[in-house]
């Protein structure tokens, strides 16, 4: 078991040591960035003290040198928490993306909660009634829930609450409680904007898990066990919720690894639309401006998210289901 | 391995030949099997005919609209869609703009005592149909000044319905090339990886791990962001359908290396192994027509996610970009609840959208439970 761990930690490392060069060489391959533009400027301006700066700056992050002393450069300030500069937001990367980042990851979370809160009852239901008008109807959202973008979904179900309930969509917090200092107010405040997100982002995943869970227990339902705990008079209820639900339920773990990047995804564009401090709309406009810096570190934080994801979700399948602790 | 295939003793009969026998099951070649199968799929039957329709109106876009995509107009900015009302025959009502003086913007007065008539078949721009033929007939035409808006017009006074037509060419393509382009890559990897196993299989499958554990969207985005924003629109069509393949093929890869797998392990194979096969053999003339079935629900499974891919990405400035017309481009217009709450109709090719997407997985679903025939 601890061998299977620290294999699975080193190879974890290594993925995200490849990760990080690939970002790193898709966001420095065109040319003009954030980086030389800023020199350009400074240049621009002339002065001693300028090409100062700019020999600083050249200096700092290699800019007449191979790629790869760049990202040399680069990836060695990551030990003491130097991910570089922001060149159009005057900010290093660091201090830029942590609360953002925190955020991301609550969205992330909290959608996933949901999802599954939710995808677990309804696939069970669904797939014991099947051929109902509920299990017909919960199909149909399926299959809609699937096919709506997320940017679509979150647009629509703002005008809806801006008409509707009267609610001050996009952002986190309502104008007046924007600088005030924390209080439950403030709390009820964030909660209020932050419903839309998460029911947004949580709502393709959970289309799509229901989906998995009814198909997953209808073939758990025909085992052989089941009907012999049936046959045992077993009441119906024991029946699906201790025998065939726990069986069904983990190839929803396993999906962990495919749903995580799923719901990242969609709070980075939900977000976009909705007008959160979150990840996506920095990682967008750093990709637009060609902020090499953080666009990279970016993209390798959410990697890291991922792999970590992907190492959760490997070590909760042992934990459940033993027949993969044996089989190792 | 190098010496010639043997004569194909296991080339199945002739199609035909089985066809006529009859109606039972087990005389039917595959293909006819899943037909049936696909056919009883109510569901995904009409997904088909929906989805013909689409592409039928894509094809004859400048013919279905009464104005031309990118023609820009002043006067009609933001117009609501024109009303069509019964004056002896379809008819609308005229129009006329006006500024209102205190808030400055423009409003529109509608006058339905002087109604005017729609006629079909009637004259208007010209355009080449097909390309090639030219013509100046359009399905439904109002005479001039007037402008027929189905579905509105969007900020520059522009044909929100021949926006949507034209951008259907873009989108309804583009999911489909890029897929293709993913299944090409996906389905010679995939059954490389199947087939030869050792080493090669093993860096194939930490390469695919690797690229899945890298988030779509963001990865999509970096990928787009880079091209250059000044190349035109067939190169940039292209490298966008390029790069909605290379992040799509790793899943079908996966998908297709673990049935090659189960086939290489079959008697069949084995057998065309001992008969003297060349691997090129049993891979081309074994392995991937019995994978095929699979390779094509696969693939159809995975155009909805190329199809809202392409759309976010232009949604979000990135993917096709304005002079080119596709249904992402034209929500992008659509970015804010303002807008939105003011000019709903903008929001009608997302229906498209949807419609197109919701078809599309109808339509793998059936075909997934179709190649299944004995299942």
């Amino acid at each position: 078991m601890l061998i299977v761990v620290a294999r699975r930690a080193v190879y974890m490392i290594v993925t995200l040591a490849v990760v990080s060069v690939l970002s790193f060489a898709i966001i420095a391959a065109p040319p003009g960035s954030a980086l030389s533009q800023k020199i350009s400027q400074l240049q621009s301006q002339g002065g001693e003290v300028t090409e100062a700066q700019i020999a600083a700056l050249k200096e700092q992050y290699g800019v007449d040198e191979s790629w790869f002393t760049q990202y040399g450069k680069w990836i060695s300030g990551f030990w003491h928490g130097d991910f570089g500069f922001s060149f159009t937001l005057n900010e290093p990367v660091g201090s830029l993306i942590w609360s953002r980042l925190g955020l991301s990851l609550l969205l992330s979370i909290g959608a996933l909660l949901i999802a599954w809160g939710l995808s677990i009852p309804l696939g069970v239901y669904s797939a014991t009634h099947r051929r109902s008008l509920p299990d017909n109807v919960i199909t149909v959202i399926q299959f809609v829930g699937v096919a709506i973008p997320e940017f679509l979904f979150a647009l629509v179900v703002m005008t809806l609450a801006a008409n509707y309930l009267g609610a001050d969509v996009g952002g986190l917090f309502s104008s007046q409680y924007e600088n005030a200092p924390w209080s439950w107010a403030k709390f009820t405040d964030l909660l209020e904007h932050l419903w839309i997100p998460l029911v947004v982002i949580a709502a393709g995943s959970t289309a799509w898990l229901t989906r998995v869970m009814r198909a997953n227990l209808l073939d758990v339902l025909n085992n052989q066990y089941v009907q012999t705990a049936r046959a045992k008079g077993v009441s119906e209820r024991k029946v699906i919720w201790k025998h065939a639900v726990r069986n069904s339920l983990h190839p929803l773990v396993m999906t962990f690894g495919t749903t995580f990047p799923v719901l990242i995804s969609g709070e980075a564009i939900v977000s976009i639309v909705l007008n959160l401090p979150t990840i996506g709309p920095l990682l967008v406009n750093s990709l637009l401006n060609k902020d090499m810096y953080v666009a990279g570190t970016i993209l390798l934080m959410l990697s890291a998210l991922l792999v970590i994801g992907n190492f959760v979700a490997d070590l909760l399948l042992t934990v459940i289901d033993p027949r993969i602790r044996v089989g190792e | 391995m190098t010496t010639t295939p043997p004569p194909p003793v296991t080339e199945p009969p002739a199609p035909s030949a089985l066809a006529d026998a009859g109606n039972g099951a087990a005389t039917l070649p595959q293909w006819r099997l899943m037909l049936r199968r696909f056919l009883k799929n109510r569901l995904a039957v009409a997904s088909s005919v929906v989805l013909v329709v689409l592409y039928v109106c894509a094809i004859l876009a400048p013919f279905l609209s009464p104005n031309p995509y990118d023609q820009q107009n002043v006067d009609l900015k933001n117009a609501s869609p024109t009303a069509v009302i019964w004056s002896g025959g379809p008819a609308i009502c005229s129009r006329e703009q006006q500024l209102d003086t205190e808030t400055f913007t423009y409003e529109y007065r509608s006058d339905c005592s002087k109604p005017v008539p729609l006629r079909f078949f009637g004259k208007g721009y010209e355009y080449k149909l097909f390309g090639l033929i030219p013509t100046d007939r359009h399905l439904v035409t109002v005479d001039k000044p007037h402008t027929l808006l189905i579905w509105g017009a969007d900020s520059a006074g522009r044909d929100v319905f021949a926006r949507s037509m034209q951008g259907a060419r873009v989108s309804l393509t583009i999911g489909l090339l890029g897929v293709a382009v993913g299944t090409f890559l996906g389905a010679t990897i995939g059954t490389i990886s199947g087939y030869f196993r050792g080493a090669v299989d093993t860096l194939l499958q930490r390469f695919i791990e690797l690229l899945m554990s890298l988030p779509t969207l963001p990865l999509w985005l970096a990928l787009a962001a880079i091209l250059p924003q000044d190349m035109s629109v067939t190169s940039r069509y292209f490298l966008i359908t390029l790069i909605l393949s290379l992040v799509g093929w790793a899943s079908l890869a996966r998908q297709i290396r673990g049935k090659v797998m189960s086939y290489a392990a079959s008697d069949y194979v084995a057998a065309a192994r001992i008969a003297g096969s060349s691997s090129a053999r049993i891979v081309f003339r074994h392995l991937i027509p019995n994978a095929s079935s699979h390779i094509v629900a696969t693939a159809m499974l995975a155009v909805p996610a190329t199809i809202i891919a392409e759309t976010s990405l232009s949604f979000l400035g990135v993917g096709m970009l304005p002079p080119a017309v596709s249904w992402g481009v034209l929500l992008s217009d659509a970015q804010n609840v303002a807008t939105v709450q003011q000019y709903p109709w903008l929001l009608i090719p997302a229906a498209l959208v949807v419609l197109a997407v919701t078809c599309f997985q109808l339509i793998g679903d059936g075909l997934r439970d179709a190649v299944d025939p004995y299942g």
